[in-house]
């Protein structure tokens, strides 16, 4: 029986997905790892959406350049062929469909695609969207990354989110520690599990109607 | 187009109460100088358009610690280091609209090229559409968003010729070329200035009729002595 993924799992089974020449975009946080795990050879043109294309690696020592930095503020590096535009410009490749991949950490995601991953809601927080509803919507397909469960133990994938939405019906793909969700037209599918879990125990976990399709996989 | 190098002359006339846009994502490209200048310069109740909403104790948090920000309007203002802007808004002492990046760059883009409002799918469906105006275009749901257009916009760039024609270094170009196009006054602090010709016209990122004045900043604070927030 195969072991549940850990965090570098998880990003080396979205990076084994990525196709070939794609442009994707690799949310902050947990999905910025995916890069570790792109061979060069894949030709895989990464967006930043402060405005690159050609993203290379983060910057160590004296490659430190902070006019050169990803969305999340850290300083990385160009590859051959990488090209700087403005915001507007950036944001519209995203919105206009000209990525073909998103990839997102969640709070939540519901059985219908929606994302839930801006804002925990909680009075004392301090509203705070950067890019994130733009990048949930924008490219071809959106996948997310996650932990199946919260810190509390209670599942993130969902009926109905309780969470403030990000994005609505825009997740294509859901990528855990336990399984791989394929989501579309308001049904869930399980893809490939991974440890000691069964698509019975996750629709026990969940909740959700959920359709197995692992022997296809 | 007034070219200088004396700060005080390059934000004077900024009146209270004015709406000022400041580029920079996080500190590249954040006219720091310029920033700066404005404290100095005096002028308050101000609204500023920025993505974020300030960085450490410089710049726009120290206009912000000043308390002479009366909204701002952003994407995203909490940082690990936004500590001036999290304490005034907490204690309810500065508005804020937060816009997703997307739409705020769009919005001052909108504004910049009058285009009077524009149906955009980001944040549909969401907090930040509430009480706006939605439409359903080919199968897919929109929000109205209006434009964004400013009195001031204190951007930074690499180098101008002496006509304001600009270039921007990597990712700092971000918010400059939109903020420059939206507002009535824009000042630009850049590390060098050429004469007309030295800069390829091909290369310009920021046609001269966008700028007003240019500052000339030879050593600008480093990004690297501010703090890198997340």
């Amino acid at each position: 029986m195969s072991q549940p993924l850990d965090r570098d799992g998880i990003a080396r089974r979205v990076a084994a997905d990525i196709p070939q020449g794609a442009f994707v975009n690799l949310g902050i946080g947990m999905p910025t790892t995916v890069a570790g795990y792109l061979e060069p050879d894949r030709g895989v043109t990464l967006h930043t959406e402060n405005g690159m294309l050609g993203m290379g690696r983060e910057a160590s020592g004296d490659e430190i350049d902070l006019d050169l930095i990803n969305a999340g503020k850290i300083p990385v590096t160009e590859l051959p062929g990488a090209a700087y535009f403005h915001h507007a410009d950036s944001f519209a490749m995203m919105r206009g469909g000209h990525l073909d991949l998103c990839v997102l950490g969640a709070f939540q995601v519901s059985a219908s695609g929606d994302l839930a991953n801006w804002h925990t809601g909680k009075p004392d927080a301090i509203p705070a969207v950067g890019g994130a509803m733009d990048l949930a919507i924008g490219a071809k397909q959106t996948f997310v990354m996650m932990e199946l469960r919260s810190r509390d133990g209670t599942p993130k994938l969902v009926q109905r989110c309780s969470y403030p939405l990000t994005g609505v019906g825009c997740v294509s793909r859901v990528y855990t520690d336990v399984a791989v969700f394929d989501l579309a037209d308001g049904t869930v599918a399980v893809t490939e599990t991974f440890g000691p879990a069964t698509v019975d125990s996750l629709r026990e976990l969940t909740g959700l109607d959920l359709l197995d399709r692992t022997a296809a996989h | 187009m007034l070219i200088t190098e004396d700060l005080r002359e390059a934000v004077a006339g900024i009146p209270d109460g004015a709406t000022v846009m400041i580029g920079g994502f996080g500190t590249a490209g954040q006219p720091v100088e310029l920033i700066d200048a404005l404290i100095d310069q005096g002028a308050s109740d101000l609204t500023v358009i920025s993505n974020n909403a300030g960085n450490g104790d410089v710049g726009l948090a120290q206009l912000i610690a000043l308390g002479r920000v009366r909204r701002m309007v952003c994407s995203f203002p909490r940082q690990k280091d936004s500590w001036h802007f999290d304490e005034r808004y907490r204690a309810g002492r500065i508005e804020l609209e937060v816009v997703p990046q997307g739409n705020l760059a769009e919005r001052i883009r909108a504004g910049g090229a009058g285009i009077g409002a524009f149906y955009t799918p980001t944040g549909y469906g969401t907090l930040l559409a509430e009480g706006k105006e939605t439409r359903t275009i080919d199968g897919r749901d929109y929000v109205l968003e209006y434009p964004l257009t400013a009195d001031v916009a204190l951007i930074k760039a690499r180098r101008a010729d002496s006509v304001g024609n600009l270039v921007y270094r990597k990712t700092a170009r971000n918010f400059g070329p939109i903020m420059a196009a939206a507002a009535a006054t824009t000042i630009a602090q850049v590390a060098d200035v050429v004469e007309a010709g030295g800069i390829d016209p091909e290369a310009v990122v920021t046609p001269g009729i966008y700028i007003d004045r240019v500052v000339r900043i030879a050593e600008p604070a480093a990004a690297g002595e501010l703090e890198v927030g997340q």
